[in-house]
């Protein structure tokens, strides 16, 4: 009776494992030998493999790994090829973009050389990879939806690493590759730029972001909830309203007054999604490039709110006279 | 069989239970015992808070107690300069006054060491140890931050033990850093950070914010005058820079960042809570101090009290701080030294006649 009532999947539907259909010329054969594996099945699909490599797929795992073992080898050179330091210290293990002082130059290998040759093969990377969700879509007659959502999130990666440090002068603009290392680049370029939450991109960016984990949320469960009437063939049920479809509407209506339906409820979910980098992107190109200071920014424009004084009055002692240096 | 089924599920939830508790244990070792006290000081909304954690803030008190204080024997009889040979700073302090000065400062810096840490007995004028050289310079150092140095140690004041805490070196001292430790020239910079360094409260950012900051004077201030671009060209590196001396003070201090900055906008001085003020001052009181008295200080001290680079031990924010937002908690222990309070150089340049 409650089967379906569940956070893991139950029932396991597992037919005869295969290589699926035939692909036209031009297409490489799948690598692998599928497998079955009950504990992926809680997950998600029991079957494992085979994964369609080509290409495109080669050449961005080659660039990837080039990518990933020069960060390593870097990290690992910073302590002095210690395998225990560099385990130890791998979150605060960095390779750092050059100092600002080389502008757009190659600078020597150790003083950023090393990080453009890595951006340089981990854009290639995952440029690769997109053509590669791009073309293994249309090979399956598929739209390309998950591309182009792709391509939002590479939009942002583009902005951060390339576009805006191209417009700035300075490859020392760019994101460090290391863990603590981009986190705090990320708090330097608030404090840097007088506080991006003034940054209105920046405000549309987190309401795409938490606006997807909400609507990410409410559909998961409302789907979860309606299964045990069919409801996770959502996509028949486009079409083919069911009673799951039904009582899944009927309960935003009753509760919200609004609902989506089988099928907006996926746009809904994709434009959060790909809003999110879309707009996170234009708040980090304007920044530094347009606006300089976005507290004095929101000032300006009445966007910061004015509180009311509760310290004594302060001023700048460097524009005090008499004062030490 | 009906065994069977209801065994297995058990099983799995013997596991699921061990592996829930697991997590749960996970989760609580990053709580902060006992809850850590919220105190609100700017307006409402606003993130205004200092944190306190009273088992912390316990242990922080008992470590600034200032010390028994020696009573004061009055300025009459002979002083220090006819009394005794070559003294060049406190000459002008009565042989009473002079003495109970020397013993503090024994009490303060050498008590397990005593008069000989600094004295060739029984020649007590012999000036061949350097750490006698080192003191006078420190009486000096101090006299100047007590007359020069209101805007930030007010009437408050400082003495030898407001760093030194009973110990011939204070615990809070620094050295430069070697920017290439391993010697590699192509491969592996750190760029100055990105090791877990209690400098910067183990955050990765550069951890030797001192030497262009409290040695130097390259510009802390990294926001621009303006909304919209202007020619400010600091960039996001040198905010990390700014940022790693910012969380020293913290730490040093024991306060969060908005002890001093109003975080609508760190740069806005208007919205600030005043301690920023005698923050600033301190900053440039730490540069004073580490320009005109240790570095000259150099060629004196002997190798093994020097950096890994041979430059001379200097001070920051924790080393009269050490955890509290004022040193000792705010004891005035300089306004029982009269001596230490202002620059004695006529009486020095008399002496040294």
């Amino acid at each position: 009776m409650a089967d379906y009532q569940n956070l893991f999947t139950t029932v396991q539907a597992v037919g005869p494992v295969h290589h699926g259909v035939a692909l036209g010329h031009g297409n490489s054969p799948r690598t692998g030998q599928p497998l079955i594996n009950y504990w992926i099945g809680k997950l998600g699909n029991a079957q494992l493999g085979p994964i369609y490599l080509g290409g495109l797929g080669l050449a961005s795992l080659v660039c990837g790994l080039i990518a990933f073992t020069l960060i390593g080898m870097n990290m690992l050179a910073s302590v002095n090829y210690d395998p225990i330091q560099f385990v130890r210290q791998l979150f605060w293990l960095s390779l750092e973009p050059p100092p600002p002082s080389y502008g757009l130059s190659m600078p020597p290998l150790n003083q950023g050389g090393w990080f453009l040759i890595v951006g340089l093969f981990l854009t290639a990377s995952i440029m690769f990879w997109w053509a590669r969700t791009y073309r293994r879509a249309v090979e399956l007659g598929m739209g390309t939806h998950i591309a182009w959502a792709f391509a939002a999130a590479i939009w942002l990666f583009l902005v951060l690493g390339l576009f805006r440090p191209i417009l700035m002068g300075s490859w020392g603009e760019a994101v460090p590759y290391g863990i603590f290392s981009h986190l705090d680049w990320t708090a330097a370029f608030s404090l840097r730029y007088g506080n991006l939450f003034y940054n209105p991109f920046h405000a549309l960016s987190i309401v795409f972001l938490y606006g997807s984990a909400l609507l990410f949320a409410m559909h998961g469960a409302t789907i979860l909830a309606v299964t045990r009437f069919g409801g996770e063939r959502e996509i028949e049920q486009i079409t083919d309203r069911g009673t799951a479809s039904e009582r899944a509407a009927l309960f935003w209506r009753w509760t919200m007054g609004f609902n989506a339906t089988m099928e907006s409820i996926h746009r809904w979910a994709w434009w959060f999604a790909v809003l999110c980098p879309i707009t996170g992107g234009i708040g980090i190109l304007l920044t530094g490039t347009v606006v300089d200071n976005w507290y004095l920014w929101a000032i300006k424009h009445g966007v910061a709110p004015p509180y009311p004084e509760i310290f004594p009055a302060v001023t700048d002692p460097a524009l005090s006279t008499g004062v030490k240096p | 069989m009906n065994m069977h089924t209801t065994h297995k599920p058990s099983w799995m939830g013997r596991m699921a239970q061990g592996l829930g508790l697991a997590l749960v244990g996970l989760l609580l070792a990053g709580c902060e015992r006992p809850i850590p006290e919220s105190v609100q000081s700017g307006y409402r909304g606003t993130g205004m808070a200092q944190i306190y954690n009273a088992r912390l803030l316990e242990v922080k008190t008992d470590l600034n107690q200032p010390p028994a204080v020696i009573p004061s024997p009055g300025s009459d009889g002979p002083k220090a300069s006819q009394a005794y040979k070559n003294v060049k700073v406190l000459g002008n302090l009565s042989v009473g006054e002079f003495n109970r000065l020397m013993v503090s400062m024994t009490n303060w810096v050498a008590p397990n060491e005593g008069c000989a840490y600094c004295h060739q007995l029984p020649n007590f004028e012999d000036d061949s140890k350097y750490t006698k050289v080192v003191a006078r310079r420190m009486v000096e150092m101090t006299q100047h931050i007590n007359a020069d140095w209101q805007p930030h140690v007010a009437q408050t004041g400082v003495t030898c033990y407001t760093c030194h805490r009973g110990e011939p070196v204070p615990k809070a001292i620094w050295f430069k850093s070697d920017p290439q430790p391993q010697g590699s020239n192509f491969i592996g910079d750190k760029a100055g950070q990105n090791e877990p360094s209690a400098v910067v409260n183990l955050s990765s950012l550069p951890n030797d914010p001192f030497t262009p900051f409290l040695l130097g004077d390259l510009n802390i201030r990294v926001n621009g005058p303006t909304a919209l671009p202007s020619g400010n060209r600091q960039s996001i590196k040198q905010a990390e820079w700014t940022y790693g001396l910012m969380t020293h003070m913290s730490t040093a201090l024991g306060v969060n960042c908005t002890y001093c900055h109003n975080t609508q906008s760190f740069q806005n001085w208007e919205n600030s809570p005043p301690q920023r003020v005698t923050a600033w001052h301190g900053i440039r009181m730490a540069r004073d101090l580490n320009l005109t008295y240790m570095e000259p200080l150099t060629e004196v001290f002997p190798a093994h009290r020097k950096g890994a680079l041979g430059d001379v031990a200097k001070l920051n924010c924790a080393t009269c701080h050490q955890g509290a937002y004022k040193p000792l908690n705010g004891a005035p222990m300089a306004k029982d030294f009269p001596e230490l309070l202002k620059p004695a150089l006529a009486a020095a340049k008399v002496a040294s006649k």
